[in-house]
């Protein structure tokens, strides 16, 4: 097959109008707005639904939403979570309503913020949260345990609030 | 004392040059950042000014790695040999005109241009030997590209200069600068032909005298033989990532790399000393009382600040241009410069020749 080549004009041969050219979208691009974010000073807003660092979340009444049914433990495809249920000895702060875990360990070295503790959660005690630059300076430091997930999860509001009414009646029926 | 005088002349432009080198670095990485909507480096020290003092530490600090296939003697001979020369060239260029009664040039000679030509070949030996002495196959082919490019283009670039030379060669040129006496019989006293500081005097009285509007054609072979010299995109074929590594310093780590770098920047600076030099009037500017040379100690700075004003310019554009076009293919650039450059500078020189013939009155 034989390639069309195009004739070129005059000005095209001489080469020249097309530096210039070239030169004057440089030139433009010099003193555009510069793309770069400067990192630890700016952050990236993540956009909504972005999959980060899985919290564990309270109530609206401080109630630690977990209740330590270690689905999401068992669903882990890495293996990240590890839970201590509490055993068989009631809360007399809540009252015999549910148990919530002794100890909740998350590796932050080992997730992989797939997302499936947060599907997986019969409670929606679990989000995964907009952080995506989790530092420390040694593994153990990146293990994050239950009191550092609740804090760094924060509130979520609970619209049904199931076990408040269970608490009441239990209160009632003088088992709490 | 003429002695005293050219050795604190000497380290004065030496301190300033390389200072500038590692400024350079720094604002080639800053400049091709803006071209590319990025930042570059800002964060040492207030707007990244402290960066070539880290970069220079990082390469003292660097393992300096010699591998144990090379020829050692030239491995470690051809930095010093490449940088050299990007250094002298600067003896024979007028950076100012008068500081007190010293002269801003640390040797007016008057063969200068030759000489510049001559010393400005001589880089090239280190990049040979340095692609030879590495022993393998990349920086070999980095050095031989080098060399060819290098001896194509020196060709181009001393036949456009030519003319010039033919124009400052007139007869009465200190006669129009104000004769005998005045501050310019001094500043080119003892000076014939070749010398650069009749091509500042030339160009000095005013903006059209600038080579570059008298001889376009000149200066643009000259700037793309520049280019091509010092390795630049976009002929940097010697060092050509995608196909050779990194050329002929591929084996070179540490501060014997950062020569080979620094002489680069070294060299780049130098061409755009020459190029103000022999096109843009030099120290000179031709109003506000600049076009003379200077008689206080403030004017001779104000001098020596508009060549580093003139030089910086030049230097932004060839930043600029190498962050715009793509590199050349090897043939291409062969051809641009034995094509096209060669027959167009010998052109120019006859057509010069025939306009200041036909301008002396046609006689012999
Ligand atoms: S996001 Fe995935 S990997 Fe991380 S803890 Fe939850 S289930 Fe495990
Ligand atoms: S976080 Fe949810 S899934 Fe995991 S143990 Fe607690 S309640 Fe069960």
């Amino acid at each position: 097959m034989k390639v069309q080549r195009k004739t070129l004009s005059l000005a095209e041969k001489l080469y020249l109008p097309a530096i210039f050219k070239g030169l004057k979208i440089t030139l433009r691009h010099m003193f555009k707005k510069k793309a770069t974010m400067q990192y630890p000073e700016e952050h990236w807003v993540v956009p909504e639904g972005y999959r980060g660092a899985p919290y564990l979340v309270r109530d609206q009444h401080g109630r630690t939403k977990c209740v330590s049914c270690q689905l999401c433990e068992f669903v882990c495809p890495p293996k990240a979570i590890k839970i201590t249920p509490p055993g068989p000895q009631v809360n007399p702060n809540v009252g015999n309503v549910e148990k919530e875990p002794k100890e909740f360990e998350i590796d932050m070295l080992r997730c992989i913020f797939c997302g499936y503790c947060q599907e997986v959660c019969p409670e929606e005690a679990i989000f995964l949260m907009q952080d995506y630059s989790l530092t420390g300076e040694s593994r153990k430091e990146m293990v994050y345990d239950k009191e550092k997930l609740l804090a760094l999860g924060g509130v979520h509001n609970d619209p049904i609030e199931k076990w408040k009414r269970k608490e009441m009646e239990a209160r009632e029926q003088g088992v709490g | 004392m003429d002695l005293v005088s050219t050795m604190v002349k000497i380290s004065g432009v030496v301190g300033v040059l390389l200072l500038v080198v590692a400024y350079m670095v720094l604002a080639e990485r800053r400049i091709s950042a803006w071209a590319q909507d990025r930042m570059g480096p800002n964060r040492v020290g207030p707007w990244g000014l402290i960066q070539p003092i880290a970069d220079g530490l990082k390469f003292l600090l660097k393992e300096d790695f010699t591998p144990n296939y090379v020829k050692q003697p030239f491995f470690w001979i051809a930095p010093a040999i490449t940088i050299v020369p990007a250094l002298m060239v600067f003896a024979v260029l007028p950076f100012g005109s008068f500081l007190g009664s010293q002269k801003m040039v640390i040797a007016d000679l008057n063969i200068g241009v030759l000489y510049t030509f001559g010393i400005v070949s001589l880089g090239v030996y280190g990049i040979v030997l340095a692609g030879y002495a590495a022993n393998s196959k990349y920086p070999f082919l980095g050095g031989i590209r080098s060399s060819a490019q290098i001896i194509s283009y020196e060709i181009a670039m001393g036949m456009s200069v030519v003319p010039i030379f033919m124009l400052i060669g007139e007869p009465g040129l200190l006669k129009s600068l104000g004769g005998e006496g005045g501050a310019w019989a001094k500043f080119l006293a003892g000076t014939e032909g070749l010398n650069f500081s009749r091509v500042v005097a030339y160009q000095a009285e005013s903006l059209f005298n600038w080579l570059i509007f008298k001889q376009p054609l000149a200066f643009l072979i000259f700037l793309v033989a520049a280019f091509a010299e010092t390795n630049r995109l976009p002929f940097d074929l010697p060092e050509a990532e995608t196909e050779l590594v990194a050329g002929y310093h591929t084996e070179y780590s540490s501060m014997k790399f950062a020569l080979f770098f620094l002489a680069e920047y070294a060299n780049m600076i130098a061409a755009s000393g020459l190029l103000v030099t022999l096109f843009l009037g030099g120290w000179s500017l031709p109003f506000l009382g600049l076009d003379d040379p200077a008689t206080s100690v403030l004017g001779g700075v104000l001098h020596i600040l508009i060549f580093m004003a003139k030089v910086f310019a030049v230097m932004f554009l060839f930043i600029w241009v190498r962050w715009t076009l793509p590199r050349f293919r090897y043939d291409q650039l062969m051809q641009l410069g034995w094509k096209r450059f060669v027959p167009l500078a010998l052109a120019n020189i006859v057509i010069t020749a025939f306009v200041l013939w036909t301008v002396a009155g046609g006689q012999a």
